[in-house]
Order: C-alpha cells, then sequence, then structure tokens
C-alpha cells in the first residue's frame, strides 16, 4: 500500500515546518510515523512497558512543546530519538537509581573486551528455538547489558542509526560510540553462544 | 601482520564495512591464519544479524490510542512551540 498520507506531504522538512508553524494535522503525521519505532526503542531500553509506554507519550509530548527549538540541521526523527533516550534513560535511574551507570560516565575499558568462549555456532542457530524462545533469549541478553552500552547497541544495531546519528542522539563522541558498541556486540556474542553453540563442540573447536 | 588485539580493534570497521581495502586485506589473512578470530568474527557477524532480523515490536493499539488522546490534549491546551 502506498504511504497515502493526511496531509499528502512526503518531504519531511516540509511536514516539520507545518507542525511547527501550528499544523496539527502535520504533527499527527509526524507521530504516526515514528510512535512505533520509539515504543521500541524506548522498550528496549527500559526493559519495561510501562515505562516505555511513557517515554513514549513524554517524547511526543516535548517535542511538540519544543517543535520551535528544533532547527532542523539534524532529522527529526534523530531529535526525538534523542528525547526519547533521555526519557528512557530517566525511568532506568528511578527505578535503579543506584545501579545505573549515567551516559557520560567514563567506562572502564579493560575487560569487558575480554573474549572468554571461543565456539563455533550452529548453522542456523535461530531455527532451533521457537519464535518466544529466541525473542526471550535475545530480550534478555539485551538486558543483561550496561545501559550505556545497550543504549548504543539498540541506536545502532536495532534501530540501525549511524555512527554519527547516535553519537548525535546521546550526545557523546563519534570513537565513544564506537568502542561502546565494540563491546556490546562482544558481551553478546559471549551471551549468545550459550545458547548457540554447536552441539559437541567446546571451547577449542578449531584447535 | 595483524596481531589478536589489533584484530579486535578494527572488527566492528570490518564488520560495518567500513574499514578500507588494504584493511580489509589484512583482516581477512589474519583470519585465515587464527582460527579464534575467524570463530569471533563469524559469531559477532551472526549477533548482529540475528538481532536485526528480531520481530518487529508491536505498539499495542491500546497504547497507540492513549498516546494519540495525550497529544491531542497538548494540542487543544497549546499551539506547538509556542513558549509560555
Amino acid at each position: 500500500m502506498p504511504a497515502a498520507t493526511e496531509t499528502g506531504i512526503f518531504d519531511e522538512s516540509a511536514l516539520v515546518a507545518r507542525a511547527r508553524e501550528g499544523d496539527l494535522a502535520a504533527f499527527n503525521e509526524l507521530v504516526g510515523r515514528y510512535s512505533r519505532k520509539i515504543y521500541r526503542l524506548a522498550k528496549h531500553i527500559t526493559q519495561n512497558d510501562e515505562d516505555a509506554e511513557d517515554v513514549l507519550q513524554e517524547t511526543f509530548l516535548k517535542a511538540f512543546e519544543h517543535l520551535s527549538d528544533f532547527q532542523g540541521q539534524s532529522k527529526f526523527y534523530t531529535w526525538i530519538v534523542r528525547i526519547a533516550v533521555n526519557e528512557s534513560l530517566m525511568k532506568l535511574r528511578k527505578r535503579k537509581s543506584d545501579r545505573t551507570v549515567p551516559l557520560d560516565e567514563p567506562l572502564d575499558t579493560g575487560e569487558d573486551t575480554v573474549v572468554r568462549e571461543i565456539a563455533v555456532w550452529d548453522e542456523n542457530p535461530e531455527q532451533q528455538y521457537s519464535r518466544e524462545e529466541l525473542g526471550k533469549i535475545l530480550e534478555e541478553s539485551v538486558e543483561s547489558l550496561k545501559p550505556a552500552f545497550r543504549t548504543v547497541f539498540v541506536l545502532r544495531d536495532i534501530e540501525e542509526l549511524s555512527t554519527e546519528e547516535t553519537a548525535e542522539a546521546l550526545g557523546i563522541s563519534v570513537p565513544a560510540v564506537k568502542s561502546r558498541l565494540l563491546r556490546a556486540r562482544l558481551q553478546l556474542r559471549e551471551r549468545l553462544t550459550r545458547f548457540f553453540k554447536r552441539k559437541g563442540d567446546d571451547v577449542f573447536a578449531y584447535l | 601482520m595483524l596481531t589478536c588485539k589489533e584484530f579486535m580493534q578494527e572488527l566492528n570497521d570490518y564488520l560495518d564495512e567500513t574499514a578500507d581495502v588494504e584493511l580489509r586485506r589484512r583482516i581477512e589473512v589474519h583470519i585465515t591464519e587464527c582460527p579464534n578470530c575467524f570463530v569471533i568474527l563469524d559469531t559477532t557477524r551472526k549477533t548482529i544479524q540475528v538481532y536485526k532480523g528480531m520481530q518487529p515490536q508491536v505498539l499495542p493499539a491500546e497504547v497507540q490510542a492513549r498516546l494519540l488522546k495525550a497529544v491531542e490534549r497538548k494540542m487543544a491546551a497549546r499551539k506547538p512551540g509556542i513558549s509560555s
């Protein structure tokens, strides 16, 4: 089905400009375009349905309120992702205030990239699990990451933002995005190896 | 020759296809000679793939409805971007 819209506007900057001038249909169109993605993002970071819904609402309400501050130098989506990430992290801090690593805190670079298990995976490991089981494995593995790593992984590898967009959305540097992404991927790899490694193989599969 | 440590540092650029030709070549030489790094590369690539293939999160209809209502209420209260 073609992406027919209420406003008939396909060009996003025109849509944002109209919303800024007070065109409510244009703003609703933006909500329609991104609500699902923002909800998914919030769910991944907060790991909680209720928090994700709060974040979803807060994100669009704040975007509406601050539309005049949006200069159009970045994409509208990157701008609301930034709002959504901040809201999500605030939820996390509220929930476990003593355990959460703030995004700008320097992170220990040492042991996170240590590879402990090296084992070959099955050809199509995900096919050994039902959709529900697989979903649970993937969700719980993401949940096991520290928020600073998890957020970068979600933006880069799930939401498929570029490195630069991720840096902008999180307010961190490009090298920080890169190093956190590497650690996130390696930690997930390590965790998934427990589920996906080829049976009969053990640690030194190739030696 | 690339060491295993250097390989790990360049892994993301290789996987994201942002490594230049020379670096790609050096990584490819390394993984033919180092089985462990080959497995790390292969399973990290699969890790990313399996997440990309994950079922998209559905936005429950009632959540969407509540969102639209909240936006509507806000809109009724004031026009966008006009600071109070």
